[in-house]
């Protein structure tokens, strides 16, 4: 018997009837495994609580139908799909961390998951408990069931949710971005638990993910989805090999990947808003290969070779591999423009208002830091979540005064606070923080933002301002218009485009880049990337780039400091760094990014 | 745990001592002093006012004056009040235990009923009865306590007679006698913070509707009513319990209303009588016991808030 | 401002619709009644005492013979004047603080609150009670006292709402830059947290209607012979056995007002999305 069924599937909104998923057609049998892949705003997460006859408040079924074991989600009856729920299915949340009980033991959410069912006899809930903590490897299974979710680590309340998922051995697992906003390391770790629970149990996936190396290690068939649709579906060997619709294409180039460092390239434009889309095919205005025909939105139609496909343009050449631009060669050597020594942070004790009315804050120590960025020069400086990455950062950004150490620009001391810092200072060094939506003020028009260094540091005239915008605006590749919109009016891309063309107003000699891109889709950040590098190779600035994620640094950057625990670990080109490291903590971090996103692994294919 | 406890109590000590000082220096930059208040204003000059300064100590620094005042204070001694003549104490005992008698039957009776309704109104969103029970909270919260005082005077106790309009109790009757001689101040009273508290928790309810957590219970397959009362009420309660408390203490100052509206004999009428008799050491003590159970209450429900909450009560400190 | 599509919004609820025209129609009634009065408000006549409402008297009169209709049109003036300039006060220096607490944050910030912890723990009616007693009655003496009374849980609106854009980059931003304090607090912070605080003060001001109709109630504010809707219910309370009409006219007068300016204060916050802000910031 199929185990699932999708036909026809459209999901709307109340309001304004646009479709968020249309006619999804999928099937699943026993023991099979299905990816959903795509970027954020593509309808996968709202398709995947349909799977469980969940539609969040302001979207609605409005055609097709989900069959789950036979039954009709439509005509079921309540008691009947709480039934289902947790005991045939069960879900991974995207978020453990928001999505377990705060007021309760984590042992008495998993022993409810169990209770609420006849499937698992009463006596035995307790042992089972412990038996499925052991499973999913916590630490002392025995005891941490009587710890609540917040004692837990990121990766430790994954594993618990993980836990709660199976704890009736459901027939279908699904789950939603499993290790998204997890480490490196703790992501690898959670992707081989699944993979092994895969194969013990036998249990049917779904797996939603933006990032398909995430697929690739656990399902053996992935659909592609852009604007609400599949617009490909195919084993997963298949489709990681040679893609053949354009945005399918696009987007798994678009991934930077350790081994191949340089550019990745970008997809031009952005995805339309959520339901925005026209007549014909959505990827059409930034499709290379769009003709006339495109006009027509193509039907998903199979392929020869297996799978189905829904494009006019089909490319069914290999992927080629990913450009490999000149590498970048800072002069040797060269004069530092920013020296930073000796550099200890110390955590400081927060006071008890703040701790009860302000978000925490990290508390990160720097053990000592000494790192020299030269002219021109970009470099990358990438650690795990607590490495003290930022800290550094905020610390040369005079916003976060360290308790020892020097920091010297372009050879002159620099103040430790930005509040001692003359202006010349302030405008030479820039930040742009990691995520646009909280670091643009929301009231502000890009005119506005734009206008703000340029009257602060040059005194311009309000003609000035204008010019000046315009052309900061073009160098980011963002269009006039947009100097009249406010951040909520742009789209997640352009929003980090218009906070770097604020920092390069100030036409600085430094920019500091805190996980520009970690908010960004894998397409867009392609594109924010290769407009960071060419900005700052046409001024000549120098840029210290700040991320967790090491295929992103040793896409851009022309050196690398590994930073673990406050310590910088190794520091070397990047291409160095990346082939043969040398530190026993970058190689596992290495080896931590193969596992986690092994497109060309080895465990696929197996159904 | 404990030192969020001790840290948290220690803070309402000072807030304590902070309102002593705000007393004493309110009263300070009045016009006038106690012999003026005393003697009359015509009365008031010459050898007279200074003999009756010098009697009070009121020629003393203001800094010696706290210092005394604040040293008797510490041993519960309020000083001797002047148009009475008799130690505040003494005036203030009896009263203040009305005043409690009155807001603790009002309390008891109002905040479960009050919490009980806003999670049943938030449960059944934008149905009749939430819209119902919200509109007549809405009314009840805006109409100010004189007005539903007379109101429900007029009501229950002309209209249908079911109840005495007035207290004619004396202000040492004993606790119950003073209770059931009419309902009507603790409905008063209980009826306008209901609304608060009612509109605060449906909020709550609504928006811990929303979270996460909930879904995932819902995806658990757990039963909608043990959802409700493992998860989501004690997630959509616990935030409120501060806010409970502060709107407890706040509308404190609603006592003065209703006391003085229905004659009832507890400290809010006593304050009234203080300021109208220019009676300045009773206004103090009446200012600084207000202060004091503002402070109480607002740290008795931030410690019930820590109690029950897991995420303050786990912490190693 | 707020825009026609915000309005819009509002009127689109009956709840938004009703308190707009509960409010439209009270401001209306203060401005013009002057103009369409039926009696003159204060006169006294022996022979109208306590009537019940007729034609020539549709509200009845009250202990005094004087004609409730017109009192009732003009009972709102005062205090809806007091209570105006009032919220301004407390509005204006309650945002102030508020604001420059939550920017400066720090044992300032700590110790500053503590006091103003302190400060509201004295019930407000107390502290204008003997204001009021100590500088006598009158409406002059009432607003900067009423002002720096409810000013004080403006206070905690304004920090808590600056607070939540505190933290956030766009403010870390400005500071990298190196802008001034008060750049950031008027440029980047005050935006943010404008309508929030907009709201608030139509919440302000309802709360200062009753606080000064309460006074008036107490015999402490608006002073007689002036037509005043605490004042008339004071008045009237002796003889609600026999003239329910009297204490009942100026009771709906007050509470039609206050409803409405809550529901459309409550619907205004809807639509401008601050109503999350506000529930949580009132923590």
């Amino acid at each position: 018997m199929t185990l699932l069924r999708v036909q026809d599937l459209t999901i709307s909104r109340t309001g304004s009837g646009a479709h968020i998923v249309r006619s999804a057609n999928f099937a699943l049998d026993s023991g099979q495994t299905l990816g959903i892949a795509g970027e954020s705003g593509c309808g996968k997460s709202t398709l995947l609580l349909a799977l469980m006859g969940v539609v969040k408040p302001g979207l609605a079924v409005t055609g097709g139908l989900v069959h789950v074991m036979g039954q009709d989600l439509r005509l079921i009856a309540p008691e009947a799909m709480r039934r289902l729920r947790g005991q045939s299915v069960a879900m991974v949340p995207q978020s453990a961390a928001m999505a377990l009980t705060p007021t309760m033991r984590v042992g008495a959410q998993l022993a409810e998951a169990m209770a609420v069912h006849d499937a698992i006899p009463p006596d035995t809930i307790a042992a089972r408990t412990t038996t499925l903590f052991a499973r999913v490897r916590l630490p002392e299974p025995d005891q941490i069931g009587a710890r609540y979710p917040h004692e837990l680590s990121g990766g430790q309340m994954q594993r618990a949710a993980i836990a709660m998922a199976l704890a009736c051995g459901p027939k279908l697992l699904l789950l939603d971005e499993p290790t998204t906003g997890l480490d490196v390391t703790t992501q690898a770790g959670i992707l081989d638990l699944l993979d092994e629970l895969r194969r013990e149990t036998g249990m049917a996936m779904v797996c939603v993910s933006h990032d398909i190396g995430v697929l690739a290690r656990l399902t053996a068939q992935v659909a592609v989805m852009y604007a609400g649709r599949i617009v490909e579906d195919r084993p997963t060997a298949n489709l990681l090999t040679r893609p053949a619709h354009p945005y399918a294409r696009a987007l798994m180039a678009s991934v930077p990947r350790i081994e191949s460092p340089g550019l990745p390239p970008s997809i031009h434009g952005s995805p339309p808003p959520p339901g925005e889309t026209g007549r014909g095919c959505a990827f059409a205005p930034r499709c290379s290969r769009a003709h006339a025909a495109c006009e027509e939105e193509p039907a998903l139609s199979p392929l020869t070779e297996g799978g189905r496909i829904a494009c006019h343009a089909p490319d069914h050449g290999p992927l080629a591999p990913t450009e490999m631009p000149d590498p970048v060669v800072a002069q040797e050597a060269g004069a530092p423009i920013i020296a930073v020594r000796g550099l200890v942070v110390q955590y400081r004790r927060a006071s008890l208002l703040s701790r009860l009315t302000r978000r925490s804050l990290p508390d990160p120590v720097l053990a000592g830091i000494s790192l020299t960025l030269a002219k021109g020069e970009i470099l990358g400086l990438v650690g795990e979540s607590g490495s003290g990455k930022s800290t550094i950062l905020r610390a040369i950004a005079g916003l976060w005064p360290p308790s020892a150490g020097s920091i010297t620009l372009d050879g002159a001391n620099l103040p430790a606070r930005v509040t001692e810092r003359d202006r010349t200072a302030l405008r030479r060094v820039q930040v742009v923080f990691q995520n646009p939506d909280a670091s643009l003020n929301p009231r502000h028009t890009v005119r506005e933002i734009l206008a703000q260094p340029l009257r602060l540091y040059f005194n311009a005239s309000p003609t000035e301002v204008e010019a000046r915008a315009r052309r900061l605006i073009a160098d980011v590749r963002l269009d006039p218009a947009h100097l009249g919109r406010r951040p909520a009016q742009l789209s997640g891309g352009e929003r980090q485009r218009v906070a770097l063309a604020r920092a390069f107003a100030a036409e600085p000699d430094v920019i500091l880049c805190d996980e520009v891109t970690s908010a960004l889709d894998v397409s867009v950040q392609a594109s924010v990337l290769a407009l960071i590098h060419d900005l700052c190779h046409a001024r000549g600035t120098s840029c210290l780039f700040v991320a967790h994620d090491l295929a992103v640094v040793a896409a851009l950057c022309d050196r690398v400091a590994v930073l673990h625990r406050g310590r910088i670990v190794e520091e070397g080109p990047a291409r160095t760094v990346c082939s043969t490291p040398e530190h026993p903590y970058t190689r596992s971090l290495i080896e931590a990014v193969r596992r986690a996103s092994d497109v060309r692994g080895h465990s696929f294919g197996e159904s | 745990m404990l030192g969020l406890i001790l840290r948290r109590m220690a803070t309402g000590w000072i807030t304590v001592v902070i309102v002593a000082v705000v007393v004493f220096i309110g009263v300070e930059v009045m016009p006038g002093d106690a012999c003026t208040a005393m003697l009359g204003r015509d009365a008031a000059r010459g050898d007279v006012l200074e003999n009756c300064r010098d009697r009070m100590g009121l020629n003393r620094p203001p800094v010696e004056r706290f210092v005394a005042w604040a040293g008797d204070l510490a041993q519960f001694d309020l000083g001797v009040s002047m148009k009475r003549e008799r130690p505040i104490a003494d005036i203030v005992g009896p009263r203040l235990r009305n005043t409690l008698i009155l807001a603790a039957a009002a309390a008891l009776a109002g905040v479960p009923l009050a919490i009980g309704l806003g999670v049943m109104v938030a449960l059944r969103r934008e149905r009749p009865f939430d819209i119902i029970v919200s509109t007549t909270a809405l009314v009840a919260m805006t109409m100010p306590e004189f007005v539903a005082a007379a109101l429900l005077i007029l009501i229950f106790a002309i209209w249908l007679g079911w109840s005495a309009g007035v207290v004619t109790a004396a202000y040492d009757a004993p606790a119950l006698a003073l209770l059931f001689a009419t309902p009507l101040p603790a409905v008063t009273l209980a009826l306008v913070y209901m609304a608060h508290i009612l509109r605060m928790v449906r909020s709550s309810v609504i928006d811990t509707a929303g979270a996460d957590y909930i879904l995932m219970a819902r995806m658990k397959g757990v039963p909608e009513r043990q959802i409700v009362l493992r998860h989501l009420l004690p997630n959509a309660i616990l935030p409120t319990i501060p806010v409970i408390g502060l709107t407890l203490a706040w509308l404190l100052s609603g006592v003065v209303i209703v006391e003085s509206a229905f004659n009832y004999p507890g400290l809010g009428r006593l304050a009234v009588n203080a300021v109208a008799d220019r009676d300045l050491p009773l206004v103090q003590a009446t200012a600084l016991i207000f202060g004091l159970i503002y402070v109480s209450m607002t740290l008795i429900a931030d410690l019930i808030a820590m109690a029950l909450n897991p995420r303050l009560r786990t912490r190693r400190l | 401002m707020i825009g026609a599509p915000i309005l819009r919004v509002v009127l689109s609820k009956p709840s938004g619709a009703i308190g707009v025209t509960l409010v439209v129609g009270h401001v209306m009634l203060a401005v013009l009644s002057p103009l369409v009065l039926p009696h003159d408000p204060i006169a006294q006549s022996a022979d109208l005492i306590l009537q019940m409402p007729s034609l020539s008297y549709p509200f009845g009169t009250d202990r005094l013979g004087r004609d409730i209709l017109s009192r009732v049109m003009l009972g709102g003036r005062s205090a809806m004047l007091i209570a105006t300039l009032a919220t301004l006060v407390a509005m204006v220096w309650g945002t102030v603080v508020g604001l420059l607490l939550a920017l400066i944050g720090g044992r300032i910030d700590t110790h500053m609150m503590r006091i103003v912890d302190a400060l509201s723990s004295i019930p407000g009616i107390l502290i204008v009670m003997i204001f009021v007693a100590a500088l006598g009655v009158g409406a002059a003496a009432l607003i900067p006292i009423l002002g720096y009374s409810y000013g004080l849980s403006v206070v905690y609106i304004a920090r808590a709402a600056a607070l939540d854009f505190v933290a956030r980059d766009f403010v870390l931003a400005a500071q990298a830059r190196g802008e001034a304090r008060s750049t950031i607090l008027i440029r980047e912070i005050l935006p943010n947290v404008r309508d929030t605080l907009a709201v608030q003060g139509a919440m302000q001001w309802s709360w200062l209607m009753l606080g000064i109709t309460s006074l008036s109630f107490l015999g402490l504010g608006v002073a007689p012979p002036t037509p005043d809707w605490g004042l008339m219910i004071a008045d009237a309370r002796g003889v609600m056995p026999t003239a329910p009409w009297a204490v009942l006219w100026p009771m709906a007068m007050l509470s039609t007002l206050i409803v409405g300016v809550n529901l459309a204060a409550d619907a205004f916050a809807k639509a401008l999305g601050v109503d999350q802000q506000l529930r949580t910031v009132a923590a």
